[in-house]
């Protein structure tokens, strides 16, 4: 039996590289020892993948997209077809998992400079697999054809509405393929969710692991393994992957289904965040929802389009604050990746970051209020600060270079203050202009006038 | 096998398939494109619509479906009509500069009779459909002079759809090409298209 199965690898290999690829991505592919947590979520951010393959399949033989159809189809899964209710339960709660799970990746990401080169490329393509999901999940969100679905879609495809010299509404009008949300609109939409996209999705997928494959992991200390290697060539702070990572990653694969199934059992609306309670009632076009927000994974950057008083620019600040992170790797190039060995002001930095993320997410998910739009705008402005700050703590900056910095921000902002100005909010904005001068005396005059932005020693080797 | 290569003659033929090559793949992709068009069914969809307003009470809203959006008619009694002018200060475009209506709607009640309005009930800012909230009604609250909220981003509007400065909607909401037929029956779609 054993020798029937050798022979039958050695026929295969001699016609297709299985071992040759087995040792390549697996039991030969030497990942740094010392992996800790947060390099749980990249193999989790595949399995979310085949959570969402699995039970999409599944779910387009009971749905029919068309605008007569859709909603009741969903409620016949849901209701009459065997298990139904599980999958398509399994669907929305993986949806907002595979977001969870892939913020959190990136937070890896910014935390150890994953970005940084040799990885630069790798980092684009994983933000081009997280754009394809969140136009993957807006496809999706419509499909179930309820009150937010429709005007969800509607609100975001008028955001192309804003193109100026009049390519805005033939743009739309071509995107829907109706003069409003419709039949046409749905079909297509479907097309595009299980069809067009997953293949795009699939493929960057490949392309991010090919890519890691090549220039090898990164880690928390942010050294780089393959520049200490023994006689034989095998880095000396590396192990294969399988098994050391194989198992290491099942446990956190049990762990993440643990919680995933706590979610899909007992709460999988999870209190009207995963699927909006709106979207239990069926599309209306003459009726808008009292409040409309987007899902929990793209508030923060709706937030940002919410809370500026001007379409244009709140659409290009929108889309701005997504593509920013395309070119991180060349705003920050501090040669230090990890943030175990930069300065406590950069941790402060990445952690109001985070916060600022975190806040302008609920306030995205929250019905708009005048003081919510403000401080929606001045942590707007905190976003972008940060990819500002990351880049002029690239080096050791000069006074006077940090001064010009200061003066130009300066200007921006109270330029953009005064145009923005009304004095029934005049107290509103000086009061909320405080976050962004405290955050740039403490991130900019910090760093020149205390040591908490000076690095410390790098190590040799991994710890 | 002749040695000889004639390097020119073949970036030549390379280069000639490439052009065409690539005109033959932009030509495949106009069908592909065109086919997101609306089809010709969506274009014929088009039609005026008649709606009845006799029955329309003094500060009430009639919604009616045209081409597939929201259509109101409101009707605006006396002391509404009269406080219109007194909010002009707080608008965009308090005199209808901009052409989202008809020629024969751009007066200060943006309609042709001045009590009954009609609007297309879609927010110029990102299309939701705003709610009619009266003087003072939830939530705008007290000091809230009546008119339209939109829940999506807070664009406000006045009872002549006029936009509110300081919101995120750029113009005032779209009056319909419409007309009258009788003191009581409107052809929404009907009438001239615009100014």
């Amino acid at each position: 039996m054993k020798a029937m199965l050798t022979g039958l690898l050695a026929w295969t290999d001699a016609r297709f590289p299985l071992s040759k690829m087995w040792n390549e991505h697996l039991a030969q592919y030497y990942a740094p020892k010392n992996f800790n947590f947060w390099y749980f979520f990249g193999s989790l951010a595949l399995l979310m993948l085949v959570v969402q393959i699995v039970s999409g399949i599944w779910l387009t033989m009971y749905y029919k997209p068309s605008a007569d159809e859709a909603f009741a189809s969903v409620e016949y899964i849901m209701r009459e077809v065997p298990m139904g209710w599980f999958i398509r339960y399994m669907h929305s709660t993986g949806a907002s998992f595979f977001f969870l799970v892939v913020y959190l990746h990136m937070f890896r990401g910014l935390m150890y400079g994953s970005y940084k080169n040799p990885r630069e490329l790798l980092w684009v393509f994983g933000m081009l697999i997280y754009l394809c999901m969140m136009v993957e999940g807006f496809f999706g969100y419509l499909l179930p054809w309820g009150q937010m679905s429709y005007w969800g879609a509607q609100v975001i495809i008028s955001l192309f509405g804003a193109l100026p010299f009049g390519l805005g509404e033939p743009l739309t009008l071509w995107i829907r393929g109706d003069y409003v949300i419709a039949d046409a609109t749905l079909n297509r939409f479907f097309a595009l969710h299980v069809a067009a996209v997953p293949l795009a999705l699939l493929a960057l997928v490949g392309a991010h692991v090919l890519a890691l494959h090549e220039v090898g992991s990164n880690n928390p200390d942010g050294i780089e393994i393959k520049k200490d290697k023994d006689v034989n060539g095998i880095p000396r702070d590396g192990i294969p992957f399988h098994p050391y990572y194989t198992v290491k990653d099942i446990w956190g694969v049990a762990v993440c289904l643990i919680l995933f199934a706590a979610v899909l059992f007992f709460a999988p609306t999870f209190f009207g965040y995963f699927i909006e309670q709106p979207n239990f009632v069926p599309a209306n076009p003459l009726k808008t929802p009292e409040h409309i927000a987007p899902v929990w994974y793209f508030t923060p950057y709706y937030a940002i389009l919410r809370a500026i008083p001007d379409k244009l620019t709140g659409v290009i600040a929108m889309f701005a604050s997504v593509l920013i992170f395309f070119v991180l790797p060349w705003l920050d190039r501090n040669p230090i990746k990890s943030v175990r060995y930069r300065g406590p002001l950069f941790k402060l930095l990445l952690g109001v970051f985070v916060i600022t993320f975190i806040v302008l997410g609920y306030l995205g998910t929250q019905p708009p209020t005048a003081a919510g739009s403000e401080l929606g705008l001045r942590l707007g402005e905190l976003f972008f600060s940060f990819f500002l700050i990351m880049w002029l703590y690239t080096r050791e900056r000069t006074q006077s270079f940090n001064y010009t910095v200061l003066g130009i921000v300066a200007v921006l902002f109270i330029f953009f203050d005064a145009i923005r100005f009304d004095s029934e909010k005049s107290s509103l904005i000086l009061v909320s202009s405080l976050l962004v001068i405290g955050y740039y005396v403490v991130f900019v005059l910090g760093s020149m006038y205390t040591k908490l932005n000076d690095p410390k020693p790098v190590p040799e080797r991994v710890t | 096998m002749s040695t000889d290569v004639d390097a020119g003659r073949r970036r030549f033929l390379t280069a000639s398939v490439a052009v065409v090559g690539g005109v033959a793949t932009v030509g495949t992709a106009v069908p592909f494109v065109a086919a997101w068009q609306p089809s010709e069914r969506a274009r014929a969809i088009g039609a005026p619509v008649e709606v009845d307003i006799s029955k329309i009470e003094p500060g009430q809203m009639l919604t009616q479906k045209w081409r597939g959006k929201p259509v109101w008619i409101v009707s605006r009694t006396p002391e509404i009509l009269q406080a219109l002018p007194g909010i002009d200060d707080r608008l965009r475009d308090p005199k209808s500069i901009q052409n989202q209506q008809p020629r024969y709607a751009k007066n200060e009640y943006r309609s042709i009779k001045p009590e009954i309005i009609v609007l297309i009930g879609i927010c110029t800012h990102l299309g939701c459909s705003p709610s009619y909230v009266k003087q003072d009604g939830a939530p705008l609250g007290a000091g809230w002079p009546g008119g339209f909220f939109c829940p999506c981003h807070g664009s406000m509007f006045d009872y002549a759809g006029r936009v509110y400065a300081g919101v995120p909607a750029p113009t005032n909401l779209v009056v319909p090409p419409h007309k009258y037929l009788s003191d009581t029956r409107i052809l929404i779609g009907g009438g001239e298209e615009s100014a």
